[in-house]
């Protein structure tokens, strides 16, 4: 799985951060910096991020595959 | 007719983030026709900030930044794949490796590319990089982690002080050159300049303002040891990272007969391309950094942004547009907004900044780090940068949406005003400057370098 976080939305209000501290961590006082492959272990983590987040900044997805080519 | 534009044949030139979201939107409007996505870089889709950020802190791999897909959009992907013409009254785009690709509709998204450093023989000592895909990234990074004794960035932009910021987290030296006054200052104008100096400079960043880079040098066996500056020094580093801003790709063009050149391909509000006389295209269209577009909130003034949420917004206007018959067609009308981390700070900005003949601080302090400067035009406010305050953007924009008077009122956010004396924005001729500013007006706008007069 693929995040991608809209940081021109983004308020860096860190919900995402307190929900999955080892995708999500702040740079400073509001700078995000996030991890934009998943590791399996932090999916479920990371959609209830993507679903708490106050201004919907965070897109999940998988990557197009390499496979359509 | 709506029927009709729903199918036939779209070709999308450029697969990276303008390209990809163009191609979804393509599909959530219900095209069901054929969707071909040519890009020259052999990997699918990905992410670039991160590229300056994640990756040279080496918290993320080079290769990991793809960008996710909100849906499969359907498309076949020509990767590695490049457009080298295209072929207006035929109706085709010419390929690299195949045969031309025949198209009803068509999208240009072919973006920017680093500039390189203008001495070629230079540019190739090993050592010299410039930073714009994932490869230029993961050489970069690889170069970091082995712990060179210095590295020189060229170019106080955006990139390049992303660049020197990381380079200071990882324990690195670093040297920033930059022709300009100060880093930034094509962008953000002089009083946030000298913010930006005082970070660059707190954090133990050797850096030289007013210099060019005068020379690159090489020893016996090709590898980068230093560099000349204009003012007699001399830098020695192991590596050496050209910032200097971007070039947009529009070569391949040349013969097109639209309106393509250095500034971008120029198109209207509803991203259709107009041709080299002026007259729009109706099958043609164009998204995110090769575009130039007019804005209505600026004057018309012909606008090139080299910002991630403009490739967004507009690809999926330009993507609604290619279905939709005129009177249903929308304007790309989105306010410009740009982020940056660096140095630990979170620098936003709404509006064109470099629009302005006047500044004032309006929330916070340079001293404090945190704060919201509000930009001026003859007296409306036309962009705001926040830095760590991004939750007051949202009211500044709506400020530059209605035309705001300027200085404005005080309020926002409930927070008194902190200063009521606007001084000149200082917004440099960035003819001027090493590094590009990322958002460049391009129209006319006779009487805007005044402003530099002022002191
Ligand atoms: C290091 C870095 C950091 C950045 N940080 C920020 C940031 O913090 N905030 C922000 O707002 N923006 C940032 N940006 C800018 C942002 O990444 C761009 O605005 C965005 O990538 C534009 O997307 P695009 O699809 O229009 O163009 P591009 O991403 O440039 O994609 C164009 C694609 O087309 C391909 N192509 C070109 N010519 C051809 C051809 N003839 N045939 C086939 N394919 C072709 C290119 O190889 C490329 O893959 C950053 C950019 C970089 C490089
Ligand atoms: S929750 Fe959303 S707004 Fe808050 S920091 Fe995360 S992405 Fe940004």
């Amino acid at each position: 799985m693929q995040i991608v976080v809209d940081l021109t939305l983004c308020q860096g209000y860190a919900q995402c951060v307190f929900l999955a501290p080892e995708v999500f961590r702040l740079h400073g006082e509001e700078a995000l910096l996030y991890t934009p492959t998943v590791p399996d272990d932090q999916l479920e983590r990371v959609r209830q991020a993507a679903a708490a987040c106050p201004v919907q900044a965070i897109l999940v997805g998988e990557e197009v595959s390499a496979g359509d080519r | 007719m709506t029927d009709d534009l729903r199918k036939g044949r779209i070709v999308i030139v450029g697969a990276s983030l303008a390209g990809l979201r163009a191609a979804e939107t393509l599909r959530e409007e219900g095209f069901t026709g054929s969707l071909t996505v040519v890009g020259d870089e052999a990997y699918p889709p990905y992410d670039r900030p991160p590229l300056s950020k994640q990756v040279l802190l080496g918290q993320t791999a080079p290769d990991a930044t793809g960008l996710p897909i909100r849906r499969d959009p359907d498309a076949e992907w020509r990767l590695g794949v490049r457009a080298t013409g295209l072929d207006p009254m035929g109706k085709r785009v010419l390929l690299s490796d195949g045969d031309p690709l025949p198209f009803d509709r068509l999208l240009i998204a072919t973006g920017t590319r680093a500039r390189p450093w203008p001495n070629p023989e230079e540019a190739a000592l090993e050592g010299v990089f410039t930073l714009r895909t994932c490869d230029d990234a993961g050489g970069l990074a690889a170069r970091l982690a082995a712990g060179p004794r210095r590295v020189l960035v060229i170019g106080g932009g955006f990139t390049g002080s992303e660049i020197a910021s990381a380079c200071r987290e990882r324990g690195l030296e670093v040297t920033v050159a930059e022709r300009g006054p100060g880093p930034l200052v094509g962008a953000l104008g002089g009083t946030l300049s000298k913010l930006a100096a005082a970070m660059h400079r707190g954090h133990g960043v050797d850096l030289r303002c007013g210099v060019t880079v005068t020379a690159l040098h090489g020893d016996g066996g090709g590898r980068f040891i230093g560099a000349d500056l204009s003012d007699g020094s001399r830098v020695e580093a192991d590596v050496c990272v050209v910032a200097l801003g971007a070039v947009r790709n529009v070569e391949w063009l040349a013969d097109a007969g639209l309106a393509a050149g250095p500034r971008g391909v120029a198109c209207d509000a509803g991203c259709r391309a107009f041709n080299m006389y002026g007259i729009v295209t109706d099958d043609v269209f164009v998204a995110g950094d090769v575009s130039r577009f007019p804005h209505p909130l600026f004057e018309y003034q012909m606008l090139s942004l080299e910002h991630w949420g403009n490739a967004v917004a507009q690809a999926e206007v330009a993507a609604h547009n290619m279905v939709s018959p005129g009177p249903l067609r929308r304007p790309h009308l989105a306010v410009p907004m740009f982020w940056s981390s660096q140095f630990g700070l979170n620098i936003k900005s709404v509006g064109v900044p470099s629009f302005s003949d006047q500044v004032v601080i309006a929330q916070g302090s340079l001293e404090a780090r945190r704060l919201a400067m509000v930009y001026g035009y003859r007296g409306r406010v036309t962009a705001a940068v926040t830095v760590n305050m991004a939750k007051s953007l949202e009211y500044y924009q709506h400020l530059i949406e209605t035309a705001a008077p300027f200085p404005p009122a005080p309020g926002a956010a409930d927070r008194p005003m902190a200063a009521e004396i606007p001084v000149p924005s200082d917004v440099p001729d960035p003819k001027g400057l090493s590094h590009g500013p990322t958002v460049a007006l391009t129209g006319y706008l006779p009487d805007r370098r005044l402003t530099v007069v002022q002191h």
